[in-house]
């Protein structure tokens, strides 16, 4: 469906060369080796930009000096390639978002040059004896995406332009759905038309139809499908579950609010409602958080989906009435060194996937203009047909007041974007699972953002906060989700005829169901509506009224005054049945052994180190972090990247306006493998391990508020969904034990792929939790790298032999199912960092970092590097160095901080914080000695843990 | 000396802005701290209000991504500000306005030929081919720049660019290295920058141009080894010396 109104014509184009090296060539190079395609030698990219219209040579000269930078680039009319092994040329869809295109086209226009239609796209001229296997995997997994463009093999391509004199059938077809539909007729119905409903939800449609005796159109049905969605409606985490003892439970998503009505935490504004949580640290100042997923259109189109991804988040902070501060991002990939035949069909390689999602999210954050301050990238086999792509972000308010429904007559204004085929039925398409043909059959479900756009909405929102009534933005489902949901309670009436599309033949359904981005929904009282206009022209923002919230909770929908859907509100949100589901928890083992395990014994610790430090999920992410714009609005005090030569990991990060003497810090939580063993302790080792990041950095652990992130299999499969109701338990236990609200969630179910092969892929319990924690003071933070040789070293918590999922135990290929019991909950662990915390707060402690992946040897290594200093690890108390010095070194024990405190102020920190134990200095000689003696060089830490790519 | 004829001794500091810049707010604060009134003015405003160019003591052109770098960093902005102030902006430097543009700004100045630039000098695509985001150390070089030609200290800040590569003929750099114009250099160059140049002046000395976020250091907090105690580099002092300038 993708660009589908194009008319193909000929056409003049130019092609733009780089005169010096260009870098794409040298990294398209590199992939394709990566690939094995090792025949491939040389890659020269040029430009496209096709022009369509009479176009003289005049315009030539004017569009050259455009296009063309002298110094650097060459511009050629009308050529074509010179003779090479072959010549593959792309050619972008019509419609796909393209800031060159878009540019000239509205320079053609001011300029009144004779150009009629503008198309961008690529050229390759390849030189290498390559097999046809190999061209077709070269253009198909590099060069080129049919999701996005078209392309054409030692041919010039022939481009394709959007159709100016387009036009779209308007006809509204009814479905035969009525009393005498028979069930087998409904979920062919649901088959063919992709509604991805259930079947009692089906039954509940008929009888509903059947009630109001009149036929539903395609839109009807469109529009409930989209609201009734697992990604709309959550549908599993709002189920009655029936687990195998029996006992049927509240609703997952009621648990998690019970949670925090229990909790009853005095900073909390609004949680679980709206478009993100809401908190508030200080007087006067509001924080919004808020954490999606894209991880199906991630996997399709790795830029695009990563890209959407992070303007959808941003856009869900702006929905809540708050100005966007920061951005964060968990990032789950396959393994770097895959090889490539072993992948399934439609699957790319997952350095390809990586590449796009890490270019698709620096693309976005760094263009609007907001600071990518904390992240994760983990990676797993099991991630390599089903990338997860996490996007948080952060808001601020100083006049926040809660947002109050739609009153009868507000007008429905749209803001921003204008409307097109992009992401028709993304919200069923991510509910359900994929296949080989995923990215045929759904393509038009990716886009690419346009960052500049929502950046004016950003600034015009800041603007006009005194102008509307409510606000939400438009998401999956597109604006039948935003109105539908604003007009719940309150009816509205829509006239689709005056959306502003980008292009013209779009149907009815299509512009009611387009997930176009950079949209925003507002109420607005009538007589607010002119003033909110002219500053919409200020600062060139898009403002369409639609239609008006009625009264009569009919959500009525018109184009061209014909109408085309009449719903009731009430039924569309509340008329589908609730889902009842059946789960078998899991029974993981729990019984903590007395010593290390002789999986690792028989290694040497040095050796496990060093393997450690060169894992992909431990190794320097420093070459990532270097992609995002960290430092935009000088808020960013604590950063990803810390230490003496700014290259050390820190843990949380804490983001302080310059003029505020506080502050707040971001914490992540995630473990994967942990999930696989025990679903339940994997929740709580997440939520500790978010809490023991924002504590590290001098965050107050008593005014905490989380986030939770489920990526899940499919929860239709009992195991899976036992697994769910296992992690949700830790979940409420972890923040029961803090005192620390969950305010916001976000569930993505269904990330399974079934390969041609009919082999399910799932991916592995995920769940990733943001802490977001105030900062009382800024100036007492505190970063992970070494400050002093002197210092003494302390670890605090208890260690125990817990290497259960372990990533000593990957390293060691130790199998998943027999590397022990995974890390138990420390109950000790939130009195303790409060005591932390205190001595931070005095100034007591001058570096901290926590143990996690690794343990304390991978935490005290990174101390090292960060300081470009020693350590000396001595002990007070005698080791078995058999075996309780691996479980020191290696285990993933929870609760547990590394700190290096001044000797003057020791006493006052092991009088303060209790559990602390001595257990090593820190030393100017550049190397890190383990108790058993063995001596690791700071340049042999460097060599294992800096990453290649 | 009340507050009020105080507040009006400060000189009125614009700052320009297209859609898609985004670093204005950081600029400002910078320039406020500096002793200057900010104000900035989108194209839209200043297509209805000219006349503001001439009213400025002192002319940012702010950093960000213009029309997302559509057709190359910087060349649309600088085709909208040629079309709508290019003369006001030439006169204004003709009776001594000091002006600045930094990350994007730099690249909209020199391809409005304010600067070294349309035929002489360009911002190519780092070497290292993609958008970097890392500290880096300016050198203040030029004794014709009334930015630089007082600094005395280096300065520390952040680079955040994917075009930034300063690219000149033999000519060029020459000319540039006779008439003192190259203002500030880098001490490690992140992006291979010719002559390991991070910004340069116009030949009246007003006219300043570079890649490196200065005003992202304006504050000691802001230093990234700030918990290891240092307190060196502030970019602050750059735009102390434009507004130092535009007062006197």
């Amino acid at each position: 469906m993708a660009g589908g109104s194009g008319s193909i014509l000929l056409s003049q184009h130019i092609s733009v060369t780089s005169q010096g090296l260009d870098p794409r060539a040298a990294h398209i190079l590199q992939a394709a080796h990566d690939l094995g395609i090792s025949s491939l030698q040389d890659v020269a990219i040029t430009d496209l930009i096709f022009f369509r219209g009479s176009i003289t040579d005049e315009t030539r000269t004017l569009v050259e000096s455009l296009v063309v930078e002298p110094l650097l680039q060459r511009g050629q009319w009308n050529v074509e390639s010179a003779s090479a092994d072959f010549v593959i040329e792309t050619a972008l869809h019509p419609g796909v978002t393209d800031s060159i295109t878009t540019e000239l086209t509205r320079l053609a226009t001011r300029m009144s040059l004779p150009i009629t239609g503008v198309a961008s796209g690529k050229r390759f001229v390849i030189t290498g004896n390559l097999s046809h296997a190999q061209l077709q995997q070269l253009t198909s997994q590099l060069l080129a995406n049919p999701i996005i463009e078209r392309w054409s093999v030692n041919e010039p391509i022939t481009p394709t332009f959007i159709d100016a004199d387009a036009t779209a059938s308007t006809h509204v077809e009814h479905v035969q759905i009525d009393v005498n539909t028979s069930e087998q007729q409904l979920a062919e119905i649901n088959k063919d038309r992709g509604l991805a409903l259930d079947p009692q939800e089906l039954l509940a449609l008929q009888q509903h139809f059947a009630q109001r005796g009149q036929l539903p159109t395609d839109v009807e049905l469109e529009t409930i499908a989209q609201t009734w969605s697992e990604h709309c409606a959550h549908k599993t985490f709002r189920a009655a579950i029936t687990t195998d003892d029996g006992i049927t439970r509240p609703s997952l998503i009621n648990q998690l609010r019970a949670t925090t009505d229990t909790i009853n935490a005095p900073f909390v504004r609004s949680a679980f409602v709206g478009n993100a949580g809401i908190i508030s640290f200080t007087p006067g100042r509001t924080i919004a958080l808020k954490c999606e997923t894209h991880n199906h259109p991630s996997a399709i189109e790795p830029f695009g989906g990563a890209n959407t991804g992070v303007g959808g988040v941003i856009r869900d902070v702006m929905g809540a009435q708050h100005h966007p501060i920061a951005c964060t991002n968990i990032l789950c990939f396959g393994n770097p060194d895959t090889d490539p035949l072993s992948l399934p069909d439609g699957v790319f390689p997952p350095l390809r996937t990586r590449d796009g999602v890490i270019d698709g999210i620096a693309d976005y954050g760094n263009k609007i203009g907001l600071p990518t301050v904390a992240g994760a990238v983990l990676y797993d086999p099991a991630f390599t047909a089903n990338p997860l792509v996490f996007a948080g972000c952060i808001g601020v308010s100083n006049t926040f007041v809660d947002q109050v429904a739609p009153l009868p007559d507000d007008r429905v204004i749209v803001l921003g974007g204008r409307t097109g085929r992009d992401g028709l039925r993304g919200a069923t398409f991510s509910s359900m699972t994929m296949d080989a043909s995923t990215g045929d059959v759904s393509g038009a479900s990716v886009q690419i953002g346009d960052p500049i756009t929502e950046k004016l909405l950003i600034d015009l929102l800041h603007d006009a906060k005194h102008l509307y009534r409510s606000i939400t933005d438009c998401g999956a489902g597109g604006l039948s989700s935003a109105i539908g949901e604003m007009a719940e309670g309150v009816g509205a009436d829509v006239e689709l005829g005056d959306a502003p599309l980008k292009y013209p033949g779009l149907a009815p359904w299509e512009i009611w169901l387009s997930e176009a981005q950079e949209r925003m929904v507002l109420a607005v009282d009538p007589q607010n509506c002119a003033e909110l206009q002219a500053l919409c022209a200020i600062h060139g923002v898009e403002y369409v009224d639609l239609g008006f919230f009625t009264g009569d909770n009919q959500l009525t929908v018109h184009y061209n005054n014909k109408p085309v859907l009449k719903l009731d509100t009430h039924f569309l949100h509340n008329g589908r049945p609730q889902r009842h589901m059946h789960a078998v928890m899991p029974t993981p083992l729990r019984n903590t052994p007395a010593s290390a395990p002789q999986w690792i014994t028989r290694q040497s610790p040095v050796d496990v180190l060093l393997a450690l430090l060169g894992h992909p999920n431990i190794a320097s992410k420093a070459n990532i972090i270097h992609r995002y714009d960290h430092e935009i609005r000088g808020a960013t005090m604590v950063r990803p990247l810390v230490g003496a030569v700014g290259d050390g990991h820190g843990d949380g990060v804490v983001v302080a306006e310059p003029t505020d003497d506080f502050g707040i810090a971001i914490g992540i939580g995630v473990n994967p493998w942990y999930g696989i063993l025990d679903a339940e302790r994997m929740a709580l080792a997440a939520v500790d391990e978010a809490l023991r990041n924002v504590v590290a950095v001098g965050a107050d652990p008593d005014n905490t508020a989380l986030l939770d992130n489920f990526s899940w299999g499919d929860p239709q499969r009992a195991t899976t969904l036992g697994q769910l109701v296992a992690a949700v338990d830790g979940c409420c236990q972890g923040a029961l034990a803090f005192n620390a609200p969950f305010v916001s969630g976000k569930d993505s179910l269904n990330n399974e792929y079934v390969g041609t092969d009919g082999e399910r892929h799932s991916v592995p319990p995920t769940l990733v939790i943001t802490a977001i924690t105030h900062v009382p003071q800024a100036e007492n933070t505190v970063t992970s790298d070494l400050k002093q040789a002197g210092n003494v070293l302390l670890l605090t918590g208890t260690t125990k032999p817990e290497f259960g999922a372990s990533h000593a135990a990957m390293i060691c290929q130790e199998p998943l199912a027999t590397s022990g019991v995974v890390p138990d909950f420390d109950t000790s662990a939130p009195h303790r960092y409060r005591q932390l915390h205190q001595a931070m707060m005095q100034g007591l402690v001058v570096a901290c970092h926590d143990c996690s992946e690794g343990g304390v040897a991978v935490t005290l290594a990174e101390m090292c590097i960060g300081g470009r200093l020693g350590a000396h690890m001595i002990l007070q108390s005698p080791l078995d160095l058999a075996t309780d010095l691996y479980t020191l070194l290696f285990s993933e024990s929870l609760g547990r901080h590394i700190t290096e405190v001044e000797p003057h102020n020791l006493a006052a920190f092991q009088q303060l914080v209790g559990q602390s134990q001595i257990f090593g200095t820190v030393t100017d000689d550049q190397s890190l000695v383990l108790p058993d003696g063995a001596a690791l060089s700071m340049q042999t830490l460097l060599g294992a843990w800096q990453d290649g790519r | 000396m009340n507050v009020t004829t105080k507040m009006n001794m400060k000189p009125h500091a614009l700052v320009l802005t297209a859609p898609g810049t985004n670093r204005h707010p950081d600029v400002m604060f910078a320039l406020e701290l500096a002793g200057a009134n900010a104000s900035s003015l989108n194209l839209n405003q200043l297509r209805d209000q000219p006349s503001a160019i001439a009213n400025a003591q002192l002319i940012v052109i702010a950093g960000g991504f213009s029309f997302a770098d559509a057709l190359g960093a910087g060349r649309l902005f600088a085709l909208e500000l040629s079309h709508l102030v290019g003369d006001a902006l030439r006169t204004a430097v003709a009776k001594g306005t000091p002006i600045i543009g930094i990350c994007n700004g730099f690249q909209t100045l020199v391809r409005m030929g304010m600067l070294p630039g349309a035929s002489d000098a360009a911002l190519g695509h780092n070497e290292s081919g993609g958008f970097q985001c890392r500290w880096v150390t300016m050198q203040p070089v030029s004794k014709k720049s009334v930015w630089t030609k007082h600094l005395t200290q280096e300065i520390y800040c952040p680079i955040a660019h994917g075009e930034g590569r300063f690219t000149c003929s033999d000519s060029t750099l020459a000319s540039l290295q006779r008439n003192d114009q190259i203002a500030l250099t880098y001490t490690t160059n992140p992006n291979g920058s010719r002559a390991d140049i991070a910004g340069v002046c116009d030949e009246s000395g007003l006219v300043l141009g570079l890649m490196p976020h200065a005003e992202n250091h304006v504050v000691a907090r802001q230093h990234p080894q700030f918990h290891r105690g240092a307190r060196n580099g502030l970019g602050l002092h750059l735009f102390t010396q434009g507004v130092l300038h535009a007062t006197s």
